[in-house]
């Protein structure tokens, strides 16, 4: 009877941990091939850039309209009076929505679709996949923008940073496995796809990356900015309730002395 | 078989002798807790009733909260959502004790339910406890699924699409039936208000009271125990309960630790894995409810998967395996009325066998796949008339019971998983499969709980010396 019970809970919980791991490598964007970013929510500097570039380029189309400047600020350790100069540039008021200098009807004219709104993106797509995205377009003529993305082909963007990265030319979509040398600076290769960089803009491939790593920083924030303080809440939390259960352990011994 | 109770309960001081005078405080206190004597060998899976009343409060008040800033309306409740998650303080953490609290209701009340299986607590004289138990599995669905359409997310809403669109196999009536629970031609602003309405006050209100019902019925008839054995009865020369104790103080101390316990694994995924791998708050639902954008995969949460399995696995190649499943039982049957002379239950069976597979032919398989999955939860109202065992515990029954057990367990978790993802050809057919063994658990119980030799039941209760 006991093994009968062990065995159903193994079977059980391990059909869950297969069960849920499985799910979270699906939602992870399935065969698509993903670069992997490294997110680091204490990185302070990282977030601030990612903001940075955030405000500067993403939003002249993109909103993030649950977002408020002030609560991005705070968190960001941003001083109010310098929210002006660093990334609010649509209103006045700190306590303001973090809303696109674009209305959405002119994008829709402009470019065929509302640009979507990032606050969530990266809950939504993953952050592998806004990191991968973002370092995939490559210059297409046959295109209306001029511009491509062999991730999310055809799509309605085009490439924003292109005076930073420069053109990218696509060569193949997949790299075959072939390692390209970091110093070799004529190849960029993203989500596996490899592009010729002979176009190239005011940055290097690694410092392009770590741009688009800080904008996916950000983005990863800005879609959770309780992360910030739930782990730290955590593990107190944790710490008390391993030493009420202690508590909660010797209490119960104590009332059971007497049942036999 | 009704608990015999005193009826001289004395007050604690003067304050309660005047209270109790005008309220039976006292006598209330006494008889659900100080004098409510229950076994003494309640092992780990008698923390999970205490648990989900835990869980229904813990449900109920993050509730009030988050209804102070959340919007029923289909143009502002996404974003009140994400409001509470970033503009009220502490709402996140508010939102992620609901979110993930649902799933955690779904895992106490499975492991609950599983506890009633084992050790036969559905058995005479407990089959009203189980009754009302199983009229508030149902009731927690509905209160779930209406939930879920709250946040205005796009997988709240194609869930919603999907399954109240179930109705529409409802012959004749079904469309209108549809169109009325939506209130709208399809899921819309009224969807969502009359939603908000039954999920935060119809079915809560419908959970407490059930939830009442189902205690006032244990407390009548007395806890079961682990071994299955009436205990009631044995007490010493000076008419105490041998194998009894009271609930108050023992069982509320030894309760603590599992609440300490799931408090450290529920708090434990709130603060560091509120997603839960996108099983517990699906990625599709961060974006906001789009009429014009399916999701590529619409799934309903885990709690429902089993279900929906047995919803997709209706094919009409399962559909031709059952005809004949019944055709064979038929003439099984036909054959024993030859040779063993005819009785009203083999006639019963050749007709019901006669029904199933002129239904199987004629109605398509969506339909029985509803009818399937609707069967599935209401076999489990069936389950103290399907079980014939003479024991009630699972520590004394023959081994046919053992092996189908496990069998409905793993066929019950391969449904679950199997519910995630999308069909395949593999896939369809393991879910195939796995409603076979569902339902055969249930529709051939009345043998298998008499296949076997059960073991002898002790007199006394097993403890474990500590």
């Amino acid at each position: 009877m006991k093994n009968l019970i062990k065995t159903l809970a193994v079977a059980t919980c391990s059909a869950a941990i297969i069960s849920f791991s499985s799910v979270s490598t699906a939602a992870g964007g399935g065969n698509e091939n993903l670069d992997e970013v490294y997110l680091n929510m204490n990185d302070k500097a990282s977030l601030k850039n990612g903001a940075n570039i955030f405000a500067n380029y993403c939003m002249s189309c993109h909103s993030a309209e649950y977002s408020r400047y002030n609560r991005v600020a705070n968190d960001l350790g941003i001083p109010l009076d310098a929210l002006k100069d660093t990334i609010m540039f649509t209103t006045e008021k700190t306590g303001d929505k973090m809303v696109s200098h674009m209305s959405k009807e002119d994008a829709k004219a402009w470019f065929g679709v509302t640009p979507p709104d990032l606050t969530l993106v990266s809950r939504v797509r993953k952050p592998n996949w806004v990191y991968t995205y973002l370092r995939s377009f490559y210059r297409d003529e046959s295109t209306v923008t001029g511009w491509n993305n062999s991730l999310f082909p055809n799509v309605a963007m085009p490439h924003v940073m292109y005076q930073q990265q420069g053109s990218p030319k696509l060569i193949s979509l997949t790299s075959d496995g072939e390692e390209t040398s970091a110093t070799d600076e004529s190849i960029y290769v993203a989500g596996g796809a490899k592009f010729d960089m002979s176009n190239r803009g005011t940055m290097s491939n690694a410092e392009f990356d770590k741009a688009m790593r800080d904008v996916t920083n950000f983005l990863a924030y800005l879609a959770e900015p309780a992360q910030l303080q739930r782990k730290t809440i955590g593990v107190w939390t944790m710490v008390f309730l391993v030493i009420l259960l202690l508590l909660a352990m010797v209490l119960k011994k104590e009332y059971w002395r007497d049942v036999h | 078989m009704a608990i015999k109770r005193h009826d001289n309960h004395k007050s604690a001081n003067a304050f309660m002798e005047w209270v109790d005078r005008r309220l039976p405080l006292t006598k209330v206190w006494n008889e659900h807790l100080a004098e409510y004597y229950a076994p003494k060998n309640f092992n780990f899976w008698y923390y999970f009733g205490s648990l989900a009343i835990l869980m229904l409060v813990i449900q109920i008040v993050t509730g009030i909260f988050l209804t102070m800033h959340y919007k029923p309306d289909a143009a502002l409740a996404f974003a009140s959502v994400e409001y509470i998650m970033r503009d009220v303080p502490f709402g996140w953490l508010i939102r992620y004790m609901h979110s993930t609290g649902a799933s955690a209701f779904f895992v106490i009340v499975y492991l609950h339910m599983f506890r009633g299986l084992i050790y036969g607590s559905h058995r005479e004289p407990r089959e009203l406890v189980w009754l009302i138990g199983c009229v508030i599995f149902v009731a927690l669905m509905a209160e779930a699924f209406m939930g879920y359409l709250l946040p205005w997310g796009n997988m709240s809403y194609w869930g919603a699409q999907v399954i109240i669109s179930l109705f529409d196999v409802i012959p004749v009536y079904g469309p209108a039936l549809t169109e009325w629970i939506r209130g709208d031609f399809v899921i819309s602003d009224a969807t969502l208000n009359r939603f908000f309405a039954f999920h935060v006050i119809a079915l809560p209100l419908v959970l407490c009271l059930l939830v009442f019902l189902h205690l006032v019925a244990l407390h009548q008839v007395g806890s079961n125990n682990p071994d299955g054995i009436d205990v009631e009865g044995l007490k010493d020369e000076d008419g105490n309960y041998q194998d009894m104790i009271p609930f108050h103080p023992y069982y509320t101390v030894k309760d603590l630790v599992g609440v300490v316990v799931f408090f450290i694994l529920y708090l434990g995924v709130v603060f560091f894995w509120p997603e839960g791998g996108g099983v517990l708050l699906e990625k599709d639902n961060f974006a906001t409810a789009n009429p014009l954008q399916t999701p590529p995969d619409i799934v309903p949460l885990w709690y429902f998967t089993p279900f929906y399995s047995i919803l997709r696995a209706s094919t009409d190649n399962l559909l031709f395996a059952y005809s004949i499943i019944a055709a064979i039982v038929g003439i099984v049957t036909l054959f024993n009325c030859f040779t063993k002379g005819i009785s009203f239950n083999k006639l019963a069976a050749l007709a019901v066998v006669a029904i199933l597979i002129v239904g199987f032919n004629s109605v398509d398989a969506k339909t029985w796949g509803v009818v399937l999955m609707a069967l599935a939860i209401i076999v489990l109202f069936l389950l103290p008339w399907l079980d014939r065992s003479p024991v009630r515990s699972i520590r004394y029954r023959g081994t046919p019971f053992k092996v189908m057990l496990v069998l409905f367990v793993i066929s019950f978790v391969v449904l679950g998983w199997l519910g995630m993802r999308g069909p395949t050809f593999l896939f369809t057919l393991m879910a195939q499969i796995g409603t076979t063994i569902y339902f055969a658990f249930f529709f051939l119980m009345p043998w298998f709980t008499q296949m076997g030799t059960p073991k002898e039941e002790p007199k006394r209760l097993t403890v474990k010396e500590h």
